[in-house]
């Protein structure tokens, strides 16, 4: 899976957290950009994209997920050191 | 990924029916279409969509039809929030419009013991104080002594009391106590257990203490340490992940499971858990068909893996039974074979506490309808249980009231899959509870005694049945033997014999030797019978002794034997014999024929012509032979 790839499908995974079909995501967004990505949506977000990529993010890469961008990079990471 | 609700059904696409969902107008439709969907399997996410679908129509003022309205408030000690979801959606699956309502972190003790306004407004109906082992943990030392940890637990569950009691006065809401999910990895190993200071065994204590003191004090459990250690229940709930970065006792993983519990127990509270277990019979409660095996060919009881699993499921069912749950069958079968198939000798479930038993040809759906129209109890009481994917399907889809559970393939899991669906959670458990099984059974029993004295003769003659009598040639050899080698329970003197031994006494022109055949209006229903009666030299020439008469219990009641002894009694004629002399030889098996030969018309014969143990003598004379009524044709073959 490729960096775009996982755009795509971390895209999905906020669409269906946030059950909207409408959310766009770019590298820099930002939980002041999606509305109710607040700190419990967040850990949603966590779990559900651990579900979907199969995947389990340390503790300590909890502090670092604060934009999409963040987020792809890290997952993009462990899929390839996974694979 | 865990599969937590997994005795709900796979839906084909449930994202996409929640996208259509979103686009219906009205509050109250698109309430409805998630009801519907709560009751599929899903994750979250897909749980937290259909709750947003849900919320226009459970915040209006109507009370949604088909829904009870019920206010619960969560008192908790960890991160609850993102379990609300979840048990919104269990509860529209549960038949109930909650309101939910969650004290502030960390508040639940103030809440109860000062003063909370916004509580008060709510008016909560049920309090569910949903604690964990961190709040609060009991402080003791490893090497503390049992009186240490008494003392403790004392303290800590009289501190409980209390809340429980506040709860109740101020707001006489049903308290709910959740138990404390160990979290706490061991220390000593093995050994936690033999050291009351070690935080394994203090937990378990505390758990069976708060237990205990709950049942006296009327509060109902979340007893979420108990579920942790079921199979297939949630590894544990929680994440310790998720404990630090958000004091979640239960991860969101887990969050449709745990909010299925909590709103189980509230429709247990709210009366709405379910009064009667419904169960098919082939490949159900038993493996194989009985009506193309028979009763010696289907798999149940000891010996086999298979057999065994089927019998232990039985078990499980007929301890429900007894704990007040009515038993009922809907079975594609044809009545008097399924009927007779509860002679099985290892069936574990028996008939007398089966409350209403439905074995025909129609659809299921009707059938399910005429047991709850029988038992005076609403489709929404039923719990439909059927190892046939299309007959689950369909019932779901006929009667969306009944509860259908998505059945392993394993027979071996059918009752952990029965249990944690928690169909039948109890807030109570009473002397009624345990005689009512007995009484909806004997009240079936009459009625069906009823319909014997009205209905039978003309539900047999409905039945246009045909006994072809062959006499025993080498065509019939094979299975006349195999017969008389397997049948235990139709069998007046359980004789067995080899092929060679069958064919010496068929071909004797003295014997009568006969294989019977039943065939009725649903077909040819096989060899069902095996007679020989032969001279015997201990016995005057002009009787004739019945050496051997078994049958198949597929064609019990409906008066074979009666049609049997006239063919009998005929051939015996031709052979200028005056009287036959029939034995009963007592075996742990055929008590069901002890009494076949006075029910025949027998008389007793009082001098043994046989010297045998445990045998009884009787003698019909043929010229004065009492006739006998049946409904059967005598065919030729």
């Amino acid at each position: 899976m490729n960096e775009q790839d996982v755009m795509g499908t971390l895209t999905q995974v906020f669409r269906d957290v946030f059950d909207d079909d409408d959310i766009v995501l770019s590298p820099s967004t930002t939980a002041q950009d999606v509305e109710g990505w607040d700190s419990q949506e967040h850990v949603n977000l966590v779990v559900a994209a651990e579900m979907r990529f199969g995947i389990r993010f340390r503790t300590a890469e909890l502090e670092s997920l604060h934009t999409v961008g963040e987020f792809a990079r890290l997952i993009h990471a462990k899929l390839a050191a996974s694979a | 990924l865990p599969d937590t609700l997994h005795w709900l059904a796979e839906h084909a696409d449930l994202s996409a029916a929640i996208r259509d969902a979103k686009t219906v107008t009205g509050e109250a439709e698109r309430l409805a279409l998630a009801a519907s969907l709560a009751g599929y399997r899903r994750d979250f996410t897909l749980t937290g969509r259909i709750d947003k679908l849900a919320a226009a129509g459970l915040e209006s003022e109507r009370a949604p039809p088909g829904l009870h309205p019920l206010r619960l408030a969560l008192l908790s000690s960890h991160t609850v929030d993102h379990l609300l979801p979840s048990i919104r959606v269990a509860g529209l699956y549960r038949r109930l419009a909650l309101s939910l309502y969650v004290t502030p972190y960390g508040m639940y003790r103030q809440a109860l013991l000062g003063s909370d306004p916004a509580l008060e407004a709510f008016a909560p109906q049920v309090i569910v104080l949903a604690l964990d082992a961190h709040d609060s943990p009991l402080q003791l030392p490893l090497d503390a002594t049992e009186d240490n940890v008494a003392a403790a637990i004392e303290k800590y569950v009289d501190g409980l009391r209390t809340l429980w009691h506040r709860a109740r006065e101020r707001y006489s809401a049903q308290v709910v106590q959740q138990t404390l999910v160990p979290t706490a990895p061991s220390v000593f190993g093995g050994f936690d257990g033999l050291v009351p200071g070690s935080p394994t065994a203090l937990l378990e204590r505390l758990n069976t203490r708060i237990r205990s003191v709950a049942r006296q004090d009327g509060v109902l459990l979340l007893d979420l340490a108990w579920h942790v250690a079921q199979p297939g229940q949630g590894d544990g709930l929680g994440d310790p992940v998720r404990w630090h970065q958000a004091k979640q006792l239960v991860s969101p993983i887990f969050a449709p499971l745990y909010g299925d519990l909590v709103a189980r127990l509230a429709a247990a509270v709210a009366g709405l858990s379910r009064k009667c277990l419904v169960l098919d019979l082939d490949n159900t409660l038993w493996g194989g068909v009985i009506g193309d095996d028979g009763i010696d060919g289907i798999r149940l009881g000891q010996g086999h893996p298979i057999g065994e699993a089927f019998a232990s499921f039985q078990a499980y069912v007929s301890l429900l039974g007894r704990r007040g749950v009515v038993l009922a069958v809907c079975s594609k079968n044809d009545d008097a074979v399924a009927q007779a198939a509860f002679s099985h000798p290892e069936m574990v479930l028996k008939r007398s506490e089966i409350a209403a038993f439905v074995a025909n040809w129609n659809d299921k759906a009707g059938n399910l309808r005429q047991i709850a129209a029988q038992l005076n109890i609403g489709l929404d009481s039923l719990v439909f249980v059927d190892d046939n994917p299309a007959e689950r399907d369909i019932v779901r889809r006929e009667l969306p009231e009944v509860a259908v559970p998505e059945l392993p393939e394993d027979v071996a899991l059918y009752p952990a899959c029965l249990a944690s669906a928690g169909y039948f959670e109890a807030v109570s458990f009473t002397a009624d509870d345990a005689a009512r099984g007995r009484s909806y059974a004997q009240n079936e029993a009459r009625r069906a005694e009823s319909n014997i004295a009205t209905d039978m003769p003309a539900y047999l003659r409905s039945l246009n049945m045909r006994l072809v009598a062959t006499p025993v040639g080498s065509q019939e050899l094979p299975r006349v033997t195999q017969l008389i080698n397997k049948t235990n329970q139709f069998n007046l003197t359980t004789r067995r014999y080899t092929e060679a031994q069958v064919q010496n006494l068929a071909s004797d022109p003295a014997c009568v030797a006969l294989a019977l055949r039943l065939i009725d209006k649903y077909g040819d229903n096989g060899l069902i019978s095996v007679v020989i009666a032969r001279p015997d030299p201990r016995l005057p020439p002009e009787e004739l002794f019945i050496d051997t008469w078994l049958m198949s219990c597929r064609v019990l009641g409906r008066q074979v034997e009666e049609a049997v002894l006239d063919v009998v009694a005929d051939a015996a004629g031709q052979r200028g014999a005056r009287a036959l002399i029939g034995q009963y030889r007592s075996t742990p098996r055929n008590a069901m024929v002890a009494e076949h030969y006075p029910r025949l018309g027998f008389s007793t014969h009082s001098t043994a012509p046989v010297a045998e143990p445990d045998s009884t003598f009787w003698r019909c004379e043929l010229n004065a032979r009492p006739s006998l009524q049946h409904h059967i044709e005598i065919g030729q073959p």
